[in-house]
């Protein structure tokens, strides 16, 4: 159940994203690895107690030490303002409009959603793919989150069990192990 | 109550600096962090906070050091023709946070040579550039480079280096693990006549003053260092709260600095409550970054026309190539080596520099890297099927090698810092604008050492290789004409001169007897090397100045 998106955004959403990040060769693709879960936990930050802004430290689990990352951080007031306005947009708030009207990541994803039209989903790979070159911004912002989703901390909500670090052979947050002397030098 | 000893504003290597200095001296100080702290636990400062991780999302995405571009921006324009500016947003910011620069740097602290302190008189003026001597001497700062290369713990060998200044001692620890990328890197270079060396490094190779031994997890530079291994400012910050003297006030925004005549009585600041107040201080410390230093002067009415005159950024020529197995760039502290050859110079960067029309060209110092990071890379590739092919045969990360030369800037009066005339920060304040391009000098070197270093890459087997700049002059790639460099200089540039310089040899501001800059801002010209540890040099020397506690003169060991 999304936190922010309707259903059907969701859908569309998940849908895209499979053309940008597709599954094959190994890869798990956006869809394996849960992309639009992690655009809606961004959207959506402000549902959670801390925000699911910054993930804690100073370890993540995966190669030892506690599971600190799961802690999110709490926002300070400017913290705050700051990563509301990013995502919920100024909306005609004083305090968010120092520099003028912002919009935010909420509606800039409800309008591009909205601009891949309602039969999205329904659409042949090639149609969907058409689709998306023919809306530029919209597909940029996508594939910017959906990058930071496939290959980011899965705690953000993507990168579902580490499948995108798996798919590429990269090891992820490596503290408390690190590397040994001879891992960072020999072949 | 009577006012403390002195108000320091920020908490980076200059301000760290400064704190350990004067606490030691006996002095109290209250430290004023305008970002949060993330560094030090606040019940126990000898340990880390443990807020730092191995998070690229975190770090490179969402702006967790900080400054966030939406409370904070800056502006730039290349140049006064272009209009109020051209870009409002993140423009070459240091973390705001507790330990400012330091704690993203990946710690490549190597020193200036001799001559860097004396480019006029060593190679002669440059058209359009205001080339001058610094009103002090290798000599005069190896004391301190001392000093602080033991406080923050540096790792590397003195002998390595055939172009390198003399020095009093060693390097109080032998270098930490070269990464596997050197091992190809540096014996190419040396195949084609360069000298590289293992990088200088703020990382412990050993456990060292109560912190341990960099465990090479890479995520280096730009990251925070889960188990502080790295000591810049780190150590400083430990050592200032453990004296009893200091108060640290993160989210602590300073506004003014006030003045009566030629002193300062204090400063007046905006804490996490909001609400705007003062402070009276014996001294007033200005380390806020060669950006934010010279903003605070403009805001507060101090110093000469020529605050924020000269900003330098270090122009970044970056050679990047893909080679034909992995090379686990992850892995390690970001950057192991590197070589001075294009900052010494050679009979072809001195007929590069006749062929330019210039009477000399200097290069910079030359790192030699590889790829590290995902999401960075994926977002470089295109979408759909090729993204899946090409992030895992990795062009450009596992695969990636790189140099990126630190070029030095000429200091010239058009390149400068000033306030914005109508973007505001969210305290209403105006905020920085950065006035920036590249003179014939930095375009000229560049052209020169680009394909110089490309030929390296070659040597070494690369497949394919590019050259690009930051900021962009019309090599292929990709381009930004806001440069990316970290390495701010020369916005409150020292001298003996009032008319031709804004700090004196201490760091002093010409006509006020108690406000000292102690960051990067009072460097008069900006050599090849990254700022951090002579500008923690010139801070130590100037607060030993302000305590009365100066080192005495050393000699070559």
């Amino acid at each position: 159940m999304p936190v922010f998106l309707s259903e059907h955004e969701y859908r569309t959403l998940a849908a895209a994203c499979a053309r940008l990040i597709p599954a094959e060769g190994g890869h798990p693709g956006a869809e394996g690895l849960g992309v639009a879960d992690y655009v809606d936990t961004l959207l959506g930050a402000f549902s959670f107690d801390p925000p699911r802004i910054w993930a804690g430290g100073p370890t993540s689990g995966r190669h030892g030490g506690e599971a600190g990352f799961a802690r999110f951080h709490r926002l300070t007031a400017l913290d705050e303002l700051a990563w509301r306005t990013r995502i919920e947009g100024s909306q005609g708030l004083a305090e968010r409009e120092f520099n003028g009207p912002v919009v935010g990541l909420q509606q800039r994803y409800r309008e591009g959603l909205a601009a891949l039209g309602e039969g999205f989903c329904e659409l042949s790979g090639e149609e969907q793919d058409a689709c998306l070159r023919s809306h530029p911004e919209v597909t940029d912002l996508f594939y910017r989150h959906a990058c930071e989703a496939a290959y980011g901390p899965p705690e953000y909500g993507g990168n579902r069990d580490g499948g995108g670090w798996r798919a590429i052979g990269f090891d992820g947050d490596v503290q408390p192990r690190g590397w040994t002397d001879a891992e960072v030098t020999q072949p | 109550m009577s006012p403390v000893d002195a108000v320091i504003i920020g908490s980076g290597p200059g301000g760290a600096t400064a704190a350990d200095v004067l606490t030691r001296a006996g002095w109290s100080v209250v430290i004023m962090e305008r970002g949060r702290n993330h560094l030090l636990d606040p019940d126990d400062p000898t340990r880390p906070a443990g807020d730092y991780s191995n998070d690229e999302i975190k770090f490179l995405h969402r702006h967790f050091l900080g400054p966030d571009p939406f409370l904070e921006p800056r502006t730039f324009r290349r140049k006064e023709e272009d209009g109020d500016h051209t870009h409002v947003g993140d423009v070459n910011s240091i973390p705001a946070t507790v330990g400012g620069g330091g704690t993203h740097a990946d710690g490549k602290v190597p020193r200036f040579r001799e001559d860097d302190f004396a480019v006029l008189s060593s190679f002669g003026p440059q058209p359009d550039a205001a080339v001058a001597d610094w009103p002090l001497s290798y000599g005069d700062l190896e004391p301190y480079y001392a000093e602080v290369e033991r406080a923050i713990g540096v790792a590397g060998d003195a002998g390595a280096n055939p172009f390198a200044a003399w020095r009093s001692g060693p390097y109080p620890m032998p270098p930490g693990a070269p990464m596997y990328v050197t091992t190809l890197s540096g014996p190419a270079a040396e195949r084609l006549g360069y000298h590289p060396y293992q990088a200088p490094t703020a990382a412990n190779s050993v456990p060292y003053d109560n912190r341990p031994a960099c465990n090479n997890c890479g995520f280096c530079a730009f990251f925070g260092c889960p188990i502080h291994a790295k000591g810049d400012p780190v150590a400083l910050l430990m050592r200032v709260m453990a004296s009893g003297r200091a108060e640290l006030r993160p989210e602590t925004f300073v506004t003014k600095i006030r003045t009566e005549g030629r002193r300062a009585t204090g400063v007046s600041f905006i804490g996490p409550d909001g609400v705007e107040r003062s402070m009276d201080a014996r001294h007033v410390v200005v380390a806020g970054g060669a950006v934010e230093t010279p903003r605070l002067l403009l805001l507060s009415g101090i110093g000469n026309d020529l605050v924020g005159r000269y900003l330098m950024v270090h122009f970044q020529t970056i050679v990047a190539g893909t080679m034909p197995f992995p090379l686990h760039g992850q892995r390690g502290r970001s950057v192991t080596m590197v070589h001075d050859d294009a900052i010494v110079g050679d009979e072809r960067s001195r007929a590069a520099a006749k062929e330019a029309g210039l009477p000399w060209l200097r290069g910079g110092l030359v790192e030699h890297g590889a790829g590290a990071l995902p999401i960075v890379e994926s977002q470089v590739y295109p979408w759909g099927r090729e993204h899946v092919r090409l992030v895992a045969d990795s062009p450009l990360r596992e695969r990636l090698a790189a140099f990126i030369m630190q070029g030095e800037d000429l200091p010239y009066a058009t390149n400068r810092v000033d306030l914005d005339p109508t973007v505001r920060d969210v305290r209403g304040l105006p905020v920085a604008r950065v006035t920036y391009r590249g003179g014939r000098h930095e375009l000229a070197a560049s052209a020169h050492h680009g394909p110089r270093l490309e030929a390296i890459l070659k040597e070494m087997g690369a497949t394919w290789t590019m050259i690009t700049t930051s900021p962009g002059v019309g090599y292929t790639g990709h381009q930004t004409q806001v440069p990316e460099s970290r390495h701010v200089m020369g916005t409150t540039r020292m001298g003996e001169d009032p008319a031709t310089s804004v700090v004196d040899r201490f760091g002093r501001v010409h006509g006020l007897d108690n406000v000292v800059v102690a960051d990067s801002s009072v460097f008069v010209t900006s050599a090849g090397y990254g700022p951090t540890l002579t500008l923690v040099a010139l801070a130590a020397r100037a607060a030993a100045a302000m305590a009365g506690t100066e080192l005495p003169p050393t000699r070559p060991a």
